[in-house]
C-alpha cells in the first residue's frame, strides 16, 4: 500500500480548472519531486494533501484511508503530514524553539521536559543547535527554513511536504536546505516536493512528476524524465528552465 | 578613492549639520516672534482685563488646585478601572466578529449590530442614558450608582472601538500564518490564542493608546451623571467664585498627563512604523 494516494483528484476555483484529475501515488520512503511550470498547480496539489485547500472530487489515500472526504476533523491528519512553504512562515513573535515546540505542547499535551530533549536533538541534527533560543529575524534564510522543517518534524509525521522551499532564498543558502532533504531521504523519510531545481531532483528524486495542464502528464524515474522525456510538453519545458 | 569617498561624506555630514542649525534658529526666531506679538497685543484688547481676572486669576489657581487634583484621583481611578475592562470586552467583541462558523452566526452578527450601535451613538448619549436610565429601574444600593454605571457605558462605548482595532490587526495577520499553524495540528482556537492576536494586539498597540488618551479625557463627561470628579468640582468652584480659573486649573492638570501620553504613543507608533518599513 502506497504511503500516500491521489486518485483523480479535481480543484478548480472558480473558472480555472488547476487539478484535472492528478492520480499520483508516493511509497513508504520514497523521494518523489513535483515539476512543473509556475501556475501549474503544485502548490494547490500539496494544499489538498494538507487539507489547507478542499478538492471538488476525486480521493486522496493516506495509508489506505480517504481524508479527502468532508465532515472529518482535518487536525489529527494534519499531524500526519508536515508541509513546509517557500516563504518559511516562521512566528516571528516566538524564538526558534518556541516556534517548533509550539504544536507538540498544544497538541500533544506533553510536558516540555520530554519534549526538550527531542526537539534540542532536531536542532543540533540539523545544524541549528546554537540558534535555538533566536528570534526568527535574527535568522538567515536559510536557518529559519531549516527551523520551519524542524518545526514540522517535531510533530512526527509519517510524511513531509515541501513547496518550493529554496526559491526565496538567496543561491548561496540554497545548498544547506537542500542538504536538510538529502538527511531526511537517507533516514527514510516519505516526502514530495514541489521544487525547480532539477538538478537536485536529478540527484536524489526516486521518481519525478511533471505537472502540466492540470494533470501528471508524464512520470517516471529521473533519468527517463530528465534525459529522454516522452511527452514533447515535458521537453520543451525542460528546455525551458535549464 | 577612500580618501575622497571619506571627505565627501565628511562635507556631507559638515551640510547636514549647517542646515539643521539653520531650522533651529528659523524655528526659534519665528516662535519667539508670535510669542512676542500675543503677549504684547492680547493685553491691548479691551476686554482682557475682565478676561484675565476670570480665567487666569493666579490666587483663585493656587487656592483650587489642591481640591481639584484630589477630585482628579476619582477620574483616574474611574480610568482604571474601564480600561482593562475595555480591553478585555473589545477582545470579546472581536474574536465574536471573526468567528467564521455557521454555528457561531449569532455571535458575530451580534458582534457587528453590537459595534454599529457604540460607534455610532455619541458617548455622552450613551452615559446619559446608561447612566441616568438604569438607576432610575430604581435598584437597590449599590446596584444604583451613578459610578457603577457611568463607568459601564465609557467601557460599552469604548469597546465598540478598541474592538474595531483589535479586529483591523486581526486582519492584518497574513493568512499564511494561519495556515502554517493549522497545518501544524493546531485547532482554530489555538491558532487565534497563540499565532494571530499575540502578533495582532502588539501591531495595535499605539492606536490603544490613542484610545487610552481619549478616554481619559471622557471619563469627565460621567459628571453629568453625578460622581463629583475633577471637571465637576471644578464648576462648583466656578459656581461659588463666580470665576472660571477652577476650569483652566482642569485642563492643566489634564494636559499635565495627557500631553505626555501621546508623545509616548506617538514615539510608539514612529517606531512601530520604522520596524515596518
Ligand atoms: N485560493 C485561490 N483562489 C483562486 N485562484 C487560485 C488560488 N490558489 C491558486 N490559484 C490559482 O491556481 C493556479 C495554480 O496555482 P499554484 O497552485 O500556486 O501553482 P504553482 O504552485 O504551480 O505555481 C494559479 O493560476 C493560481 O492563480
Ligand atoms: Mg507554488
Amino acid at each position: 500500500m502506497p504511503k500516500l494516494e491521489l486518485q483523480a483528484v479535481r480543484k478548480s476555483f472558480g473558472d480555472l480548472q488547476v487539478l484535472r484529475g492528478v492520480d499520483l501515488t508516493v511509497a513508504e520512503g520514497e523521494l518523489v519531486c513535483l515539476i512543473g511550470s509556475s501556475g501549474s498547480g503544485k502548490s494547490t496539489l500539496l494544499r489538498t494533501v494538507n487539507l489547507l485547500t478542499p478538492i471538488d472530487d476525486g480521493a486522496i489515500l493516506l495509508d489506505g484511508t480517504d481524508i479527502s472526504l468532508p465532515d472529518q476533523d482535518p487536525r489529527p491528519i494534519r499531524e500526519q503530514i508536515g508541509i513546509v512553504f517557500q516563504s518559511y512562515n516562521l512566528f516571528p513573535h516566538m524564538t526558534a524553539l518556541d516556534n517548533v515546540l509550539l504544536a507538540p505542547r498544544r497538541v500533544h499535551r506533553e510536558p516540555d521536559s520530554s519534549l526538550l530533549p527531542r526537539a534540542r536533538e532536531l536542532f543540533v541534527r540539523f545544524g541549528l543547535g546554537d540558534h535555538m533560543h533566536h528570534w526568527p529575524d535574527q535568522l538567515s534564510g536559510g536557518q529559519q527554513q531549516r527551523v520551519a522543517i524542524v518545526r514540522a518534524l517535531a510533530m512526527n509525521p509519517g510524511i513531509m511536504l515541501f513547496d518550493e522551499i529554496t526559491s526565496a532564498l538567496d543561491p548561496e543558502l540554497v545548498g544547506e536546505v537542500l542538504g536538510v532533504l538529502a538527511q531526511l531521504k537517507r533516514d527514510g523519510m516519505t516526502m514530495l516536493i514541489a521544487t525547480h531545481e532539477l538538478s537536485f531532483a536529478a540527484e536524489v528524486a526516486d521518481k519525478v512528476c511533471f505537472l502540466h495542464a492540470g494533470v501528471i502528464l508524464e512520470e517516471g524515474r529521473p533519468r527517463e524524465i530528465f534525459e529522454n522525456p516522452k511527452e514533447v510538453r515535458t521537453r520543451s519545458f525542460l528546455e525551458r528552465v535549464r | 578613492m577612500s580618501e575622497n569617498g571619506a571627505g565627501k561624506q565628511l562635507s556631507r555630514l559638515e551640510y547636514e549639520r549647517k542646515a539643521r542649525r539653520r531650522s533651529l534658529i528659523i524655528a526659534g526666531l519665528s516662535t519667539t516672534a508670535v510669542v512676542g506679538a500675543l503677549v504684547v497685543l492680547v493685553p491691548l484688547a479691551p476686554g482682557w482685563p475682565a478676561v484675565k481676572n476670570s480665567f487666569f486669576n493666579w490666587e483663585i489657581f493656587v487656592r483650587t488646585s489642591p481640591t481639584l487634583l484630589r477630585t482628579f484621583l476619582l477620574d483616574v481611578a474611574i480610568f482604571a478601572w474601564c480600561a482593562p475592562l475595555i480591553a478585555i470586552w473589545a477582545l470579546v467583541i472581536a474574536v465574536f466578529r471573526d468567528t467564521r462558523s455557521p454555528a457561531l452566526f449569532p455571535f458575530r452578527l451580534f458582534a457587528i449590530i453590537y459595534t454599529d450601535i457604540f460607534r455610532g451613538v455619541p458617548v455622552i448619549l450613551v452615559v446619559y442614558l446608561v447612566g441616568f436610565g438604569i438607576p432610575g429601574l430604581g435598584l437597590p444600593r449599590p446596584w444604583n450608582s451613578p459610578y457603577l454605571w457611568g463607568s459601564v457605558a465609557l467601557i460599552l462605548t469604548y469597546a465598540a472601538y478598541v474592538a474595531e482595532i483589535y479586529r483591523s490587526g486581526i486582519e492584518s495577520i497574513h493568512v499564511s500564518q494561519r495556515n502554517a499553524a493549522l497545518s501544524l495540528g493546531l485547532s482554530q482556537s489555538d491558532v487565534m490564542r497563540y499565532v494571530v492576536l499575540p502578533q495582532a494586539l502588539r501591531r495595535v498597540l499605539p492606536a490603544n493608546m490613542n484610545m487610552l488618551i481619549a478616554l481619559q479625557k471622557d471619563v469627565a463627561l460621567l459628571s453629568f451623571i453625578g460622581p463629583v470628579e475633577i471637571f465637576r468640582q471644578a464648576g462648583v468652584f466656578k459656581s461659588l467664585l463666580a470665576n472660571f480659573t477652577p476650569y483652566v486649573v482642569a485642563a492643566v492638570i489634564f494636559l499635565a498627563v495627557t500631553v505626555p501620553a501621546t508623545r509616548f504613543a506617538d514615539t510608539l507608533i514612529s517606531r512601530q512604523n520604522r520596524r515596518r518599513s
